[in-house]
């Protein structure tokens, strides 16, 4: 191998040099070098300035103990096609850190004679990680495309040991995409899913009120402790966020409707339009709209949670219905729960539009208390009430179906949740639109 | 950084939960290329020793020597370099479900390395190679089986050719056969990257057959009893836990010899 003297003062990163040899290549078919193939020896060839200094440790002490840790020599190989058995000859630092990343060429081999012995010398390689590794394996396969025998019992004996777990080819690009349906494929497919998640909702919806309806009649198969924790969650402990996000809501329309209202010399109204829009609306809109984002993704959570633990599989397998254990208590308890918080929150609403009206206008406290009580009529509280109600069912029946509909894996953990919230806040805003026209019809 | 052949010694550790004492005077020396046991029933605290060892739970005192620095007497920052030396298998495998095994492999190496995306994808071939997985780099975790689950998890650990690797029950929940190549593997890597291992397991076909050295930690004492390889252990300890556990013995019948 007298040619890799003269080699070896070329470096990847210069671009001339690998010029030269693929000259000097083509008058001596019979050698070439790492060199001599333009996109592999000089793209993969990365400047030890480059990588991290305290990474990828090689492995001195296995193959080459008496390692000098001066200038380390680059990785360089070469083929040896003259000689009756062809030779591969490593040299140098052979390490991911010394730009030891190198590949040999698929077709490197395809020159020698099918059935030859490939031996390895591998006397000046010093020390190699992964790197060199990863080249053998490359040689193995050109050997194994060129049908020449790949001989490792020259190779460090470790290095022959991490060979022999590698397979002979590497895998092949087996998930190939798979090109898109039809679009009316795609449309068929889409309206089947929407009905059956519709039938499935709707499927989940009657079970759980006959769950209910059995409760009540004392047969229902739900643990009351399971329920009385639940109520806890949904109701006590929501009590402070929903007064304080109701509280400024209502300050906030006061102030507002002040601005505007002083013009008209009619400041007073101002009673009416944080009783009536709290009532009619505001205080349920939010208030659900906190309890879907803190309830609903909270359900959606702990029920796909359940599902990649097994502990649905097991609720299965003893045969207790997923939808009492589960799916009642946490329904039942938001739809409980949420018209108590929703009546408390209109309190607290009014509540923050008085103290804004007491610091901005010049009226008596029992004057806006009692215009309050003339302007708002009861039957705003019992539409927003009802409203409530079905508010509440809604947020708690998409969050458990998305839960059960949920993967197993963390990360389908946190889509159940995301999907949970945004499936409640957008149905909570559609419903009230439809509860809007509805009562319009109504005329309520 | 010694060059001496001990890579981990721990000195006098005490691992606690509050007032509740795990393990106390734990002492012991990790040796370069050795497959180091860390034996005891269930709930001795073998996992939180392991746990102490690769940083993830602060000792109530004594010292854990990586070459000659305290270990827990560095900053975080340092720790963590000290970490890359380190490569962890967990019980559950404990790969990213959001990720593919080939993305959960070049993490580590597109986070602490500044390789070229065409060289990770090589070194994560090699590394998925390895363990025979090499056909799964495409593949969610939730898509594989829990055996290939646990190679995958061997092929992160391994990510950034760590000189130390730890092993938190490799064959628990795999059949035998399964389990008996993870052996060789475990083996074959220790022999082919230059690695030491230390391995907490109960499974005593798997300890006899790879370990080289070890400790068994009490857990009514709350401290180790016992030292050295299992294999010696089985035929040579005098201490009657450590007999009882390592011929698989119930404490009232003396059940026949299950070595196998």
């Amino acid at each position: 191998m007298l040619r890799r003297e003269a080699l070896q003062p070329s470096s990847q990163n210069s671009a001339a040099a690998p010029l030269s040899q693929s000259a000097g290549f083509l008058r001596s078919a019979a050698y070439y070098t790492h060199e001599s193939f333009l996109p592999h020896g000089t793209g993969q060839g990365v400047p030890p300035a480059l990588m991290s200094p305290h990474l990828m440790t090689d492995h001195a002490a296995i193959p080459s103990p008496q390692t000098s840790q001066t200038a380390a020599q680059k990785p360089e190989w070469s083929v040896d096609l003259t000689a009756g058995a062809p030779c591969l000859h490593a040299s140098g630092v052979w390490t991911v850190q010394n730009g030891g990343m190198l590949t040999f060429p698929p077709d490197g081999l395809s020159k020698a004679h099918s059935g030859a012995t490939l031996n390895i010398d591998t006397d000046q390689l010093e020390r190699w990680d992964s790197a060199f590794i990863t080249f053998l394996w490359d040689v193995k396969q050109a050997a194994g495309k060129a049908g020449v025998i790949f001989e490792p019992d020259h190779l460090p004996e470790a290095a022959q040991r991490l060979l022999a777990l590698l397979p002979d080819k590497p895998a092949g690009n087996s998930n190939a995409k798979k090109p898109p349906a039809p679009f009316l494929e795609r449309v068929g497919d889409r309206t089947l899913n929407a009905l059956t998640e519709t039938g499935t909702v709707t499927e989940l919806a009657l079970e759980t009120t006959k769950g209910a309806a059995q409760t009540v009649t004392g047969k229902g198969g739900m643990r009351l402790k399971d329920l009385a924790s639940d109520i806890w969650n949904a109701g006590p402990s929501a009590l402070l966020i929903v007064g304080i996000v109701n509280f400024l809501v209502g300050a906030i329309l006061a102030f507002v409707g002040l601005v505007e209202l002083r013009r008209f010399a009619a400041e007073i109204y101002v009673a009416n339009l944080v009783g009536i829009a709290c009532a009619r609306e505001i205080s349920a809109i939010m208030t659900a709209i906190i309890m879907a984002g803190r309830t609903g993704g909270a359900y959606a959570a702990r029920i796909s949670t359940m599902l990649g633990n097994e502990e649905i599989d097991a609720l299965q397998v003893f045969g207790i219905p997923v939808s009492s254990y589960i799916l009642l208590p946490s329904i039942l308890s938001l739809a409980l729960m949420m018209p108590l918080l929703y009546i408390y929150g209109t309190l607290i609403a009014i509540f923050g539009g008085f103290v804004v009206a007491m610091g901005m206008m010049s009226v008596s406290a029992i004057g806006y208390w009692t215009t309050t009580f003339d302007g708002v009529a009861l039957h705003e509280f019992v539409f927003g009430f009802i409203k409530s109600f079905f508010f509440a069912s809604f947020i708690a029946l998409a969050a458990c179906r998305v839960g059960l509909k949920a993967g197993r894996s963390a990360a389908d953990v946190g889509i159940a949740a995301t999907r949970a919230v945004v499936i409640g806040i957008v149905g909570i805003i559609a419903m009230d639109a439809m509860f809007a026209v509805i009562a319009n019809a109504l005329d309520f | 950084m010694t060059t001496s052949d001990t890579l981990i010694s721990v000195r006098d550790l005490t691992i606690a939960f509050g007032p509740k004492v795990i393990q106390q005077n734990v002492s012991f020396d990790l040796k370069r290329g050795s497959i180091f046991a860390v034996m005891g029933g269930s709930g001795c605290g073998k996992s939180t020793l392991l746990k102490s060892m690769v940083g993830l739970l602060r000792p109530t005192s004594g010292q854990i020597l990586v070459g000659d620095e305290d270990y827990w007497a560095q900053d975080e920052k340092r720790r963590t370099e000290l970490n890359h030396r380190f490569g962890v298998l967990f019980q559950s495998a404990a790969l990213w479900s959001s990720m593919t095994v080939g993305e959960n492999v070049a993490l580590p190496m597109e986070m602490f390395t500044s390789l070229t995306p065409d060289v990770i994808r090589r070194l994560v071939e090699l590394k998925l190679g390895f363990v025979g997985m090499e056909q799964a780099i495409d593949l969610l975790p939730s898509e594989i089986s829990g055996g290939m689950r646990k190679r995958a998890g061997l092929a992160r650990a391994i990510a950034l050719d760590p000189d130390i690797l730890f092993f938190d029950e490799p064959s628990a929940g795999l059949d035998p056969i399964t389990s008996a190549r993870l052996d060789d593997l475990i083996l074959t890597l220790r022999d082919g990257l230059g690695a030491t291992i230390v391995i907490v397991s109960h499974e005593l076909p798997s300890l006899f057959k790879i370990a080289d050295d070890g400790i068994f930690l009490d857990a009514k004492t709350h401290t180790p009893i016992a030292r050295g390889a299992p294999r010696d252990l089985r035929d040579h300890s005098a201490i009657p836990d450590v007999v009882a556990f390592m011929n698989r013995m119930a404490e009232i019948s003396p059940a026949t010899d299950a070595k196998g």
